[in-house]
């Protein structure tokens, strides 16, 4: 084993952290390809292209902690350990899916994994996850919150309110905003009055601005180490942002044609996160054997958890009528 | 025990809350140092700590938010919406966030919290700040929907409130914090969708909600001592759960009602009242519902302007003697 694998990260993690962004990407063209078998219905907003910074958290956090993801979750909510026939057989409206087909592609959800929700109204996440954190906080005990937002969210008023309390508070929290270079369908920067559209506005709330490379999945676990553990020690939050690029469009609905060919060519071919992370364990001289070991798992789950998915019975339509209260129902007379 | 007003029954139900159980926590603007800008939470702060009961800047949307996500974890927050008309601009917290996770996470999540507010008008504050807007809350799945009309329920709702698992907006009326009512014993809890019957009679039923109930009572009282009418007065307590049992026990007696309501005309509660009336007791109806409301237009803010906007007792009188007429 060569010197420089045996750094701050290390083989171990490292091959951890291929198998999570590979299952991440899998999954997700998994999910493509069942959009285009009509298997899937409504939307969906993939995450691909983007898988080091969901994939590095996942590594980085531990089991208790809160994680709060966007309408583009299905990452996030894998790479807190979720199972895949519950992931996609919530997309397909299945038995399965980790909410019965209650909540769909943009709200998945799963407690028991820590996924505290994934959210579709641009900004509404980072004051609730506030709360868990301040939770923590008022209870004394060390979990640490984690939201994930795109850049479009540095331009609406949760966004400075949420950051503003985190700080006032001191609240345990890392605020993540994976900036894609396009809020939907136009670039960040042609409606932002700042170069860098979280990092620029953190001076305004005495938070340090961090600039990180999204597709280094190195680099992104060892930023997020390094928040989430300021924020267990009780220092307080971070804002991180993590420059990425989505290789699809925003949407299912979106075919991206506003961005320019150079500029996606260059992204897929040049800063592929994991196209550069295969390279770089080969280059640290990790058995390619082991590293095609991993694929070749990986690829077996996301086919098994598609068969489970295919086959899980649609909910029954009673379903309709459960969980509005706690109680279970939804009646609202007597 | 001396008289307590609403405004004190406020702050003391509150404090046996948070008494009672530690997992309760208040959060506001101005609601610590200040006592809350109505004086209604004077004391907490003293009593509590600021670990308990935090002043918070002028974010809506962030107290909203730290209450649900804390209350996703199992505590119980008391949050304060300074006047029910800010509900506004946290909205998406209430409506979309607060109201729907536990549907969409098929029963994963429950959100325990009571969001207090000040409601209502008779205090001239103008067109932004004396909404009554109970039924923005009603028509949304997922929330309960809470109006005092005096001290003894206040005390009785806030109680049943902050034990509920779900959701509540607890809307407090402005003209009622200085009202008083004489109390033997203040810990008291009320099952929310029991409304109260505030003054019998089998003439007809008027059913009123908060400062509507309030004046609606003392409209009874007049009409019995004054124009020999026995209008029995159902304060409904909570829109959402509602206790359609009493309203309809108390039409198969009358067979004639009015609703009175603080909000403007169209999609008050008392269009869902009367649609209810009309499917459930069709039958024992000897008229159509009245709606008694505010006219369709925003608050105006001067004294004969709100006063004449506003329902009053003598409005309320006027419309049973109508109704008891058959004009």
């Amino acid at each position: 084993m060569e010197d420089k694998l045996n750094d701050d990260i290390g083989e171990a993690k490292r091959l951890q952290l291929w198998e999570m962004m590979l299952k991440l990407r899998l999954v997700e063209k998994k999910a493509y390809d069942l959009f285009l078998q009509n298997l899937i219905k409504g939307t969906s907003h993939l995450a691909l292209g983007q898988e080091a910074i969901a994939g590095a958290f996942g590594v980085a956090l531990q089991e208790g902690d809160y994680t709060f993801c966007t309408y583009r979750g299905h990452a996030h909510t894998l790479a807190r350990g979720s199972s895949i026939e519950g992931v996609l057989g919530e997309l397909m409206g299945r038995q399965c899916g980790l909410m019965k087909g209650k909540g769909g592609s943009m709200h998945l959800t799963d407690v028991e994994k820590g996924v505290m929700g994934s959210y579709a109204i641009i900004g509404a996440h980072l004051t609730i996850a506030n709360g868990t954190a301040l939770a923590s906080k008022y209870n004394k005990t060390k979990e640490v919150s984690v939201c994930f937002f795109g850049d479009g969210t540095t331009n609406i008023g949760a966004f400075h309110e949420a950051l503003n309390m985190a700080k006032i508070w001191d609240l345990p929290i890392v605020f993540v905003c994976e900036n894609n270079l396009y809020m939907e369908y136009t670039a960040i920067s042609e409606v932002t009055a700042v170069e860098h559209p979280a990092a620029d506005r953190a001076s305004a709330y005495s938070l340090d601005k961090i600039i990180v490379d999204g597709n280094d999945a190195d680099e992104m676990y060892r930023t997020a180490q390094t928040a989430i553990k300021k924020a267990r020690d009780g220092h307080g939050p971070s804002l991180i942002e993590a420059k990425t690029y989505r290789h699809s469009g925003h949407s299912r609905a979106d075919p991206g044609k506003y961005r320019p060919d150079e500029e996606v060519k260059d992204w897929m071919e040049n800063k592929d996160p994991i196209k550069n992370y295969r390279q770089k364990l080969l280059e640290f001289n990790i058995d390619e054997k082991t590293i095609t070991g991993i694929e070749s798992k990986i690829q077996q789950q996301v086919e098994e958890a598609t068969n489970i998915s295919k086959n899980s019975p649609i909910p029954d339509i009673k379903e309709i009528y459960t969980d509005v209260w706690a109680d279970g129902g939804y009646k609202w007379h007597n | 025990m001396a008289q307590l007003t609403y405004r004190e029954s406020v702050s003391l139900a509150i404090a046996q809350a948070m008494r009672r159980d530690p997992k309760v926590f208040f959060i506001g603007e101005d609601v610590g140092a200040a006592g809350g800008v109505f004086k209604a939470t004077v004391g907490l702060l003293d009593e509590f700590g600021k670990e308990r009961v935090m002043d918070a800047p002028i974010s809506e949307q962030a107290i909203l938010g730290a209450a649900m996500g804390a209350a996703m974890t199992g505590l119980r927050p008391i949050a304060e919406i300074m006047f029910s008309d800010f509900l506004a601009v946290c909205w998406d917290i209430i409506a979309n966030q607060i109201a729907k996770t536990r549907y969409m996470s098929d029963g994963q999540i429950n959100i325990p919290l009571v969001i207090r507010t000040a409601n209502g008008g008779g205090s001239k504050f103008g067109a932004q700040h004396s909404q009554s807007l109970e039924n923005w809350s009603m028509m949304i799945p997922g929330l309960k929907v809470v109006a005092p009309s005096c001290s003894s329920d206040v005390l009785g709702l806030m109680d049943a409130s902050v034990k509920d698992p779900d959701p509540v907006i607890f809307y407090e009326h402005k003209s009622l914090y200085a009202s008083k009512e004489q109390l033997e014993n203040t810990n008291l809890s009320i099952p929310l969708g029991q409304a109260n019957i505030l003054h019998e009679g089998a003439d007809i039923t008027i059913i009123g909600l908060a400062l509507m109930a309030q004046r609606s009572k003392k409209a009874a009282q007049i009409l019995k001592e004054k124009h020999n009418i026995n209008a029995k007065v159902i304060d409904l307590r909570t829109l959402v759960p509602l206790d359609l049992q009493t309203i309809k026990r108390s039409i198969i007696e009358t067979g004639l009602v009015i609703t009175v309501e603080e909000n403007p005309r169209l999609c008050g509660w008392g269009a869902e009242i009367s649609s209810l009336i009309t499917e459930h007791c069709f039958s024992n109806l000897k008229g159509p519902v009245t709606r008694v409301t505010t006219p369709h237009v925003p608050l105006p803010s001067a004294d004969i302007l709100e006063d004449n906007t506003i329902p009053s007792v003598d409005l309320i009188i006027n419309e049973v003697i109508k109704k008891v007429k058959g004009e």
